[in-house]
């Protein structure tokens, strides 16, 4: 096995931190190449069977298809779903972190929640109104916003109540894609909102856009034109296609960082007004109590957040050696600085490896060598963003936001928002995983 | 377009991708009057509400009649776990997963009328006239005794009706707004 050393930069297999963590320089840089690997992972090659065709290789294949879907073998890979009988309510379909990697969430898994299904939109029939305290009120088409120059950025997206079953009093044992499926990271293409403000000429004296979506409830938010004006789009693309129907097709509003609610998914109007509306979402789902009653409200920022996806519970550990901790870390507030992983919960921490580019208010995926001994470890990620937020650790966090008085009994609850504290997973001395707190 | 401007909106498209120093311009001017049947969202001020009235007595009979079959008779719940009551509730007090209701809540009666204006019923959006509309948010916030048995809510009256929770917010990140 070739060994590839950088000249001046002695990868290291001290341990960082304790029950095995390794330092990430380990990784020379691309997190694949490890010196000296088998040395640390101690396995060597069982005696195998020879190698042989296998029948895949000796047919023709399939047809290739206009639109591929992904191998048969990957069936399970699915979105889990609230609603699966459709009963006239609310649905919400998660993102399996827990089998997914890299930092893009593939369109079909991208997480969707409709409070009223998801409405059957003609593109040519669409319209996206600008108007209230305007020089100009102004209509636009796809057709017109697809003729503006467009720009491209990653964007995570994630619902106030995602990780919501974190705040139970009890570990709820759910893999990573129940209990923070709620957020996924695309790439996102639109128009600047800030150019369409200028051109309907905004009265300086309107603080606040409300923004409605051309669904059957009209879903309306309170947007600052201050966020507005910052780094807001009309998103027409995601990850180089037109919209998911659940994510807003033929448009959507896309905040960066903000509650994913007040990305107004089927977006067909901005009003201009000079107080916020205090429409139903921000009223009641999407504002929060604390311990004592009283009540945050127009939260708006998705705060500094990572958790592990792998391993993570779902997955179970086949042998002590060499496994690479990896998940996500994102934040509202701008990009991700750091990333400290734990192996012995939380007692000592080592600093990940952050794969780039890392972009802002975009996912960014962390990798920590580690080598398991095969002994009980519980293993957690807490993440820094670049204003020098950290991401609470439990006791902090419960401290503040408090917990369930009893232990939540499903995933599916939302016993409070915006949760970004950390999560732990614990391995016992068989490798299988369980969610702890720690 | 002179040549210097045109190099200064390529370098703006190039270097920020936002700022254009000519604008596109594509929209379709319209007026506020083509807006009229969209224009639908009320502010907490009663901005924007439309003519009409409506009592909790009349708003009692479109409740049996369109709204029960899910809310429950009286707006008491109990149809299906995810059709709420619309009456009630306990202290925000007693917890961090204390329900949200109107009356332990809501900081505006507003957002009554504009959520039932815009999204119910909910199996037909929009077939509700103003006057229903007027006349059910009256009788939801008779039973939850925040108005009187008799108390006429109109453009005037609904955006006066103090709601008990109005002044329980807080603002975690004011300098965002």
């Amino acid at each position: 096995m070739g060994t590839f050393r950088r000249p001046g930069r002695e990868p290291s297999f001290d341990a960082v931190a304790g029950n095995g963590l390794i330092n990430r320089r380990a990784l020379l840089g691309q997190g694949i190449a490890l010196a000296g690997a088998a040395g640390i992972t101690g396995t060597t090659g069982a005696a195998a069977e020879p190698l042989k065709d296998e029948a895949w290789s000796l047919a023709f294949g399939e047809v290739t298809p206009a639109l591929q879907t992904p191998s048969r073998f990957e069936k399970d890979v699915t979105r889990a779903l609230s609603n699966p009988k459709g009963e006239m309510r609310n649905s919400h379909a998660r993102t399996p972190h827990h089998l997914l990697n890299g930092t893009i969430t593939p369109n079909a898994m991208h997480f969707s929640i409709n409070h009223c299904g998801t409405p059957d939109i003609d593109p040519a029939k669409h319209k996206l109104v600008i108007h209230g305290m305007v020089k100009q009120p102004l209509e636009f088409t796809l057709e017109t916003l697809s003729r503006y120059p467009l720009v491209t950025r990653p964007h995570f997206v994630e619902c106030a109540g995602n990780s919501a079953p974190m705040f139970s009093s009890a570990p709820l044992q759910a893999p990573a894609g129940m209990l923070h499926g709620l957020v996924s990271n695309a790439e996102w293409t639109g128009v600047p909102l800030s150019v369409l403000l200028d051109e309907a000429g905004i009265d300086p004296a309107a603080k606040w856009l409300v923004a409605e979506g051309a669904d059957a409830q009209f879903l309306d938010r309170s947007i600052p034109v201050k966020k507005a004006y910052d780094d807001a789009l009309v998103a027409i693309y995601q990850n180089g296609e037109r919209l998911m129907p659940g994510n807003g097709y033929p448009m959507r509003l896309l905040v960066p960082g903000y509650q994913g609610n007040m990305n107004v998914k089927f977006l067909r109007r901005l009003k201009a007004v000079d107080q916020p509306a205090y429409s139903y979402f921000e009223t009641k789902n999407y504002s929060q109590v604390l311990p004592g009653g009283k009540t945050w409200r127009f939260h708006f920022l998705m705060e500094v957040k990572s958790f592990i996806t792998n391993p993570s519970l779902g997955h179970s550990l086949k042998e002590p050696g060499f496994y690479a901790i990896s998940g996500v870390a994102y934040s509202g507030n701008g990009r991700i600085a750091k990333v400290l992983v734990s192996a012995d919960g939380g007692k000592s921490w080592g600093e990940a490896a952050l794969q780039g580019p890392i972009a802002p208010k975009a996912f960014t995926r962390f990798v920590m060598p580690w080598k398991w001994d095969g002994q009980p470890a519980t293993i957690l990620s807490r993440a820094w963003d670049e204003t020098g937020a950290a991401q609470p650790l439990r006791a902090e966090f419960v401290a503040q936001r408090g917990q369930t008085k009893n232990p939540v009994a499903t995933p599916l609850a939302f016993p409070n928002q915006h949760y970004n504290s950390v999560t732990a997973w614990g391995i016992d001395n068989k490798g299988e995983i369980k969610h702890v707190y720690a | 377009m002179s040549t210097r401007k045109s190099l200064v909106a390529l370098l703006l498209v190039l270097g920020t991708g936002v700022a254009l120093a000519e604008p596109p311009n594509l929209g379709r001017k319209i007026s506020e009057a083509d807006v009229k049947q969209w224009d639908i969202a009320i502010l907490p001020d009663g901005s924007n509400l439309p003519p009409g009235r409506g009592t909790p007595q009349e708003g009692a009979k479109v409740f049996a009649e369109k709204c029960a079959m899910c809310h429950g008779d009286q707006a008491k719940g109990g149809v299906m776990p995810f059709y709420p009551a619309l009456v009630g509730g306990q202290p925000l007090t007693n917890g961090i997963e204390t329900p949200k209701t109107i009356a332990n809540y809501y900081a505006y009666a507003t957002t009554i009328f504009d959520y039932t204006r815009r999204g119910m019923p909910y199996n037909a959006p929009r077939t509700l006239t103003d006057d229903e509309v007027y006349a059910t948010t009256a009788y939801i916030l008779s039973l939850n005794k925040l108005i009187g048995e008799n108390d006429v809510m109109d453009a005037k009256t609904l955006p006066q009706v103090k709601m008990p929770n109005r002044d329980n917010f807080i603002l975690p990140y004011p300098d965002r707004i």
